[in-house]
């Protein structure tokens, strides 16, 4: 609270992107952990709360005749124009904020004040939702070509790998030390993915210490171990993630790449995708174009051209689609390996398992994916995210595009997933937020030495809690799509990859379909459930009713009967109503104190809105402007429409400016 | 002329059919006085193609040795590959096709052959009557009128031989008013807004010329349509520096002076030979083999496709608004009133009244605001992207249309009665059809083709119920709200549905639909048995307690 110089500022107004008209005047409060602007108004006191490890740049403007102006840019890609009346108070706002939003210990971050008021065991339980040891079981493994290597075993070996690694039976302890000393942070070649169905495997490593000409027989032995461990192919592909220029440039740095001369039976290939840097600078440029005020198409499509992401994102996907082919076409194993290993190789191992197990298609096995190709193989998350104060150098939105990734292929195999969208969303946000502690530091080494799973809250447990939100409505785990290898289209294919509008113009709910035919079908789906219920139940009555009548008994439990209908009747218009119901339902701030209470209002934002549980629902969405919100589809035929219009004035401004 | 004439070689064994997405598949090629046959002969897995010679829009040939290769190339931006053995035999074929398809004379064209195979439950000819439109338009309001004036055509060419105008303008004041615009459009109600009264016309440009000409009948017609005290928008579909220009050719705009009620403002929307350009483009785009993300996305900007979509609604939101936002009665119209004009009208009208997101509503809004409002469909479909021939009639006006439609309702998903699938039925036949709907450029025409009488009209078919059940979207919940869609570049998307149908593979997403539409199948087949079990259940129960009572 020290760093809080202003913990209240009034008569702040928070601008609308798209539309000058609409800027809401408010209260602006900053708290240890929050930002929060709550609306003036007696009938709205509409509330935006930003959490500060969201925050990824706060920039003064010149100050005008209505005020100084602060632009905060969130993580995840939230954009808050603030104008603060006095300029006094916008630089004490800016200087607090700029320290809040770079903490300097991982105590300060908002997991270890968080609390969910579950108890221990239940904040235990919630840890043991994802389980390694379980996945490589399920994978297959230990089996006759595949062990549990203990060698790493208080990080001895690497200190970002976890401790416990899978390694072909054949690799002794000695050959392993041996490679990991001829691998970059001694990242040496270990398992990801094994394919149960051919023995073809995925394993990952960081490149070797080849330079021009090194060798080491111990990295050679250790990847004839891993061909050994497929009988059914006689060669290993390496795939080398970067662009051969930059791996050749390593070499002058005594690393590089393997020379198919030195290592028996591999081929060598490379898949050009662009180191951090240039995935920074990329997503940087494209978030540009996503913040212009109007943008013309061609600014728009020149703008989104220029800034590569996409591109970026095709060859993510494109490495994933060849090792995935390699692994189940051709049933050849593959060793993935970058610079060190915990970037790209993550990307693409994770996208080459996804196409290849429809498990990790599933909510849980996704959880499981991230897990195991992310968090215990050391994905800098730490650095990468900028939880803490640090190199911005080190920032890129690297777990981003494999999220996007997951996002394209949902695009081409709607029936292929069984979460959906917001599934994906509410990960990214939490990879940023530091609500829960799964994606803490750097390594597993350093969440032990924290203590996360005794101080802190499992993200997956959460998910997992609120999955009916997340699932999509068209999965089926008996549909094709849900069976066996994905095969995306190769070519032509550049026009498969679309901009993700759900994701970086996340907050500005205007610019999307104002209908959701997810959400729309959930509710149908779950009135489903309901029908198939009473259908029993109905069923049950008749066949008693026929048995009691045979009898000649009768039945007096007509009237209990009928207000039971009316129950369902009475359910089924509540949720025609939904909209109407949640605008009624207004607090006045603070209404949950953002580190007890409700999660949900820890969350973020604000509490007149849909589902409290769901991030996005933030800021800036305007009552009006949904139709009738989905939720409110009428079941029983009788629509109960809003009298008002839809998107009322959200779009004049627009229509009139050009 | 006998079609027999133009068929050498009516038939070819043999052949080789190569589709994107499909297995190579052998045949028998036959050539009919309207159709191209193909007849795969396995017998395990018997398939055939008919394709409608007008539904091409280029060929190619080119030789190996004896073996010619026909490319075909389709109206709705099919590309089909036909290997024929035999020189005299491609060569003869490839002729009669780019002939039988380029057939200059309309009532040669397939729907004056057509029988249908179907019985006719309701003819389409007399589905939607402009009478019908008014008998409801007047038990909401007495301000308008029905107008014969045009009906020997003798007024406006291209106008239908009745009109809706305001109550207060007799046909002597249309005769006038109509030689004061250009091709005699006098402006006309396209859409009245029950909500509050306001009105959409539509019109094409005023002759005022160089020297301002004025026409007090026109002036007393547009102001009829205001409220006391209110003022009206006109939307011109052209900038202001157009607008200008055309004055030196006889055209012109409202000018203030004389329109002191009315503010104009200029909409941009672009001209056909432009249109027709970028479509060519954007196919060209979509088409492209490359693997190269980056030139993929340079194509898209340079063909301007998605430019005219986000202009053409945003006009059309701006028509809206102003009736519904500002509450002012509105004029439209470019310089012939029959292009942008009606894509502005009736976009409108889809964004402002929830009978156009019918599938009834929006068959009356096509035949109401395109084809009685006289747009050239036949100048403007006579070819689609592939063709090579430059002529200057041609333009995706309609597709277009449809697009906007399209981006709309993939904004509201659940707010429109029609599927996706609706949208693309209508774009095919526009281009080649078996009916006579979209055949002639205006009433006019229809009338002297005698269309009414020789042709099964589209809405016939469309309008049965087995072809109906296609065409419903099965999240459609009515919405009598005005959707207002975004038009920022990130809401809006190329429609894959019909510029990469033929270039993805589209099995996913089918299976995606087909689950859909089982979900709320399933969940109305529960409803149904609930009900009827409810039902069972209070008889059983009534019949129970009836000695009791």
């Amino acid at each position: 609270m020290e760093h809080i110089r202003m913990p209240k500022v009034e008569n702040v107004r928070l601008l609308d992107r798209l539309s000058s008209r609409r800027a809401v005047v408010g209260t602006l409060y900053l708290t240890a952990t929050h930002v929060i602007f709550v609306e003036n108004g007696s009938e709205t006191r509409k509330e935006t709360w930003v959490l500060h490890s969201q925050i990824s740049s706060i920039e003064k403007q010149a100050t005008t005749a209505t005020g100084s102006p602060l632009l905060i840019r969130c993580k995840n890609f939230q954009v808050i124009q603030l104008v603060i009346p006095q300029e006094r108070d916008c630089h004490d706002v800016y200087i607090s904020l700029i320290r809040l939003a770079r903490p300097v210990k991982y105590e300060e971050l908002y997991c270890f004040s968080f609390n969910p008021k579950l108890d221990k065991e239940e904040r235990e339980q919630g840890w043991k939702l994802v389980d390694l040891n379980e996945e490589y079981n399920r994978m297959g493994v230990p089996n006759s070509y595949w062990q549990i290597s203990d060698v790493n075993r208080d990080y001895g070996v690497c200190d970002s790998y976890p401790t416990e690694v899978y390694v072909p039976k054949s690799a002794t302890a000695h050959i392993i030390v041996g490679s990991s000393k001829f691998r970059s942070r001694r990242r040496f070649p270990a398992l990801s993915y094994y394919c149960k169905a051919n023995n073809a495997s995925i394993c990952r490593s960081s490149q070797p210490l080849s330079g021009f000409s090194a060798r080491c027989l111990e990295d050679e032995q250790m990847l004839q171990a891993i061909r050994k461990a497929n009988p059914g192919s006689d060669f290993i592909y390496v795939v080398d993630t970067r662009p051969k220029l930059n791996a050749m440039a390593n070499r002058a740095a005594g690393k590089g790449y393997e020379n198919e001369d030195n290592y028996s039976n591999i081929k060598f290939q490379f898949i050009g995708i662009e180191n951090i840097h240039v995935m920074r600078n990329s997503l940087q440029k494209m978030l540009e174009v996503c913040e212009l005020k109007s943008p013309s198409m061609s600014d728009f499509l020149w703008g989104l051209e220029n800034s590569g992401w996409l591109k970026h994102i095709k060859a993510i996907m494109d490495a994933g689609i060849f090792i995935a082919k390699a692994v189940a076409e051709e049933g050849v194993s593959v060793l993935v390996h970058c610079s060190d290993g915990w970037d790209r190789t993550a990307q693409v191992c994770s996208v080459a398992s996804l196409l290849l197990d429809p498990y990790y298609r599933t909510m849980k096995g996704f959880m499981v994916l991230i897990e195991k190709d992310w968090v215990s193989f050391g994905h800098k998350f730490n650095h990468r995210y900028g939880n803490l104060d640090g190199d911005p150098k080190e920032i890129s939105p690297v777990i981003d595009q494999f999220i996007e990734c997951v996002w394209q292929l949902m695009e081409q195999f709607p029936c292929a997933f069984e979460f959906n969208e917001r599934f994906l969303i509410h990960i990214q946000h939490h990879i940023y937020s530091c609500q829960f502690g799964n994606f803490l530091c750097n390594s597993q080494k350093e969440r032990r030495e924290l203590k996360i799973k005794e101080r802190t809250y499992s993200l997956w447990a959460h998910l997992w809690k609120n999955r009916a939100d997340y699932l999509n409505p068209l999965y089926r785990s008996d549909h094709s799509q849900s069976q066996g290898t994905l095969h995306p289209q190769i070519a032509p294919c550049n026009f498969l990859y679309k901009f993700w509008s759900g994701m970086y113009n996340r907050f500005e709910k205007g610019l999307h379909p104002r209908q959701s035919v997810t959400d729309y079908l959930m509710a149908v789906k779950e009135e489903t459930q309901q029908l198939e219920e009473e259908l029993e139940v109905l069923q049950e009555r008749l066949a008693n009713l026929q048995k009691s009548q045979s009898g000649n008994n009768k039945v007096k439990s007509k009237q209990q009967d009928r207000s039971k209908q009316f129950g369902l009747y009475t359910s089924n218009n509540s949720l025609a109503n939904t909209p109407q119901e949640y605008s009624n339902d207004l607090k006045s701030f603070p209404s949950r104190s953002p580190s007890q209470g409700d999660e949900d209002s820890a969350l973020i934002l604000t509490q007149d809105n849909l589902k409290s549980s769901d991030p996005d629902l933030s800021a800036n969405s305007d009552q009006e402007s949904g139709v009738e919100d989905l939720s409110c589809r009428s079941p029983s035929g009788g629509g109960c429409l809003p009298s008002e219009d839809s998107g009322k004035d959200s779009d004049e401004a627009v229509f009139l400016a050009g | 002329m006998e079609f027999a004439e133009l068929i050498k070689t009516p038939r070819a064994d043999n052949v080789v059919l190569h589709r994107p997405f499909h297995l190579a598949v052998e045949g028998t090629l036959c050539l009919t006085g309207h159709h191209l046959i193909f007849s795969s002969r396995r017998q395990d897995n018997a398939e055939e193609l008919w394709l409608l010679h007008s539904n091409i829009d280029s060929i190619d040939k080119r030789f190996v040795g004896s073996l010619g290769t026909i490319v075909i190339k389709c109206k709705d931006l099919r590309i089909i590959q036909l290997d024929i053995p035999g020189m005299e035999e491609c060569l003869n074929i490839a002729s009669s096709i780019e002939a039988l398809s380029t057939l200059d004379s309309v009532t040669l064209m397939y729907p004056f052959f057509y029988r249908p195979m179907f019985e006719v439950l309701e003819d389409g000819w007399s589905s939607f009557l402009l009478e019908q439109e008014f008998e409801l338009l007047s038990s909401v309001t007495d301000e308008w009128r029905l107008s014969c004036v045009n009906k020997e055509f003798s007024v406006c060419p291209s106008y239908p031989p009745v009109v809706i105008v305001p109550k207060s303008v007799d046909d002597e004041a249309l005769r006038k008013v109509a030689l004061f615009r250009h091709g005699g459009r006098f402006p006309v109600l396209s859409y009245y807004h029950k909500k509050n009264g306001m009105a959409m016309m539509r019109s094409s440009q005023p002759l005022t010329g160089t020297n301002g000409r004025r026409c007090k009948e026109d002036e007393k017609l547009v102001n009829a349509t205001l409220r006391s005290g209110r003022r009206g928008f006109v939307i011109d579909t052209r900038p202001l520096t157009v607008a200008q220009q055309a004055r030196a050719k006889g055209g012109g705009f409202e000018q203030e002076v004389h329109y002191p009620q009315w503010r104009r403002i200029h909409k941009y929307i672009e001209r056909f030979n432009i249109l027709q350009e970028s479509f060519i483009k954007l196919v060209e785009a979509c088409n492209d083999q490359s693997h190269n993300m980056d030139r993929w996305l340079s194509k898209l900007e340079a063909s301007n496709w998605l430019t005219h979509i986000k202009e053409l609604l945003t006009a059309a939101c701006l028509a809206a608004q102003c009736i519904d936002r500002e509450g002012a009665s509105v004029l439209v119209h470019g310089s012939e009133g029959t292009d942008s004009t009606l894509q502005v009208t009736s976009l409108a009208q889809i964004i402002l009244d929830p009978r156009c997101r019918t599938i009834r509503g929006f068959e009356a809004l096509i035949v109401r605001e395109w084809l009685q409002a006289g747009h050239p469909f036949q100048q403007r479909c006579a070819q689609s992207a592939y063709s090579n021939s430059k002529q200057k009639w041609e333009a995706p006006v309609f597709l277009l249309f449809l697009e906007c439609v399209w981006q709309i309702h993939r904004q509201f998903p659940c707010s429109f009665e029609f599927n996706e699938q609706f949208l693309l039925m209508l774009f095919e036949h526009a281009y080649a059809s078996q009916f006579g709907t979209f055949l002639g450029n205006n009433e006019n025409e229809r009338a002297k083709l005698k269309l009414p009488q020789k042709t099964m009209s589209l809405w016939s078919w469309v309008n049965r119920p087995e072809e109906l059940s296609r065409f419903q979207n099965p999240l459609y919940e009515a919405n009598n709200l005005v959707i207002w869609p975004s038009v920022a570049p990130q809401s809006l998307q190329l429609w894959e549905g019909v510029f990469l149908r033929w270039n993805r593979p589209s099995r996913f997403l089918e299976e995606a639909e087909e689950e859909r539409i089982n979900i709320i199948k399933y969940n109305k087949e529960l409803q149904a048995r609930v009900n009827a079990l409810r039902r069972r259940l209070a008889e059983l129960e009534a019949e129970d307690e009836e000695p009791e009572e």
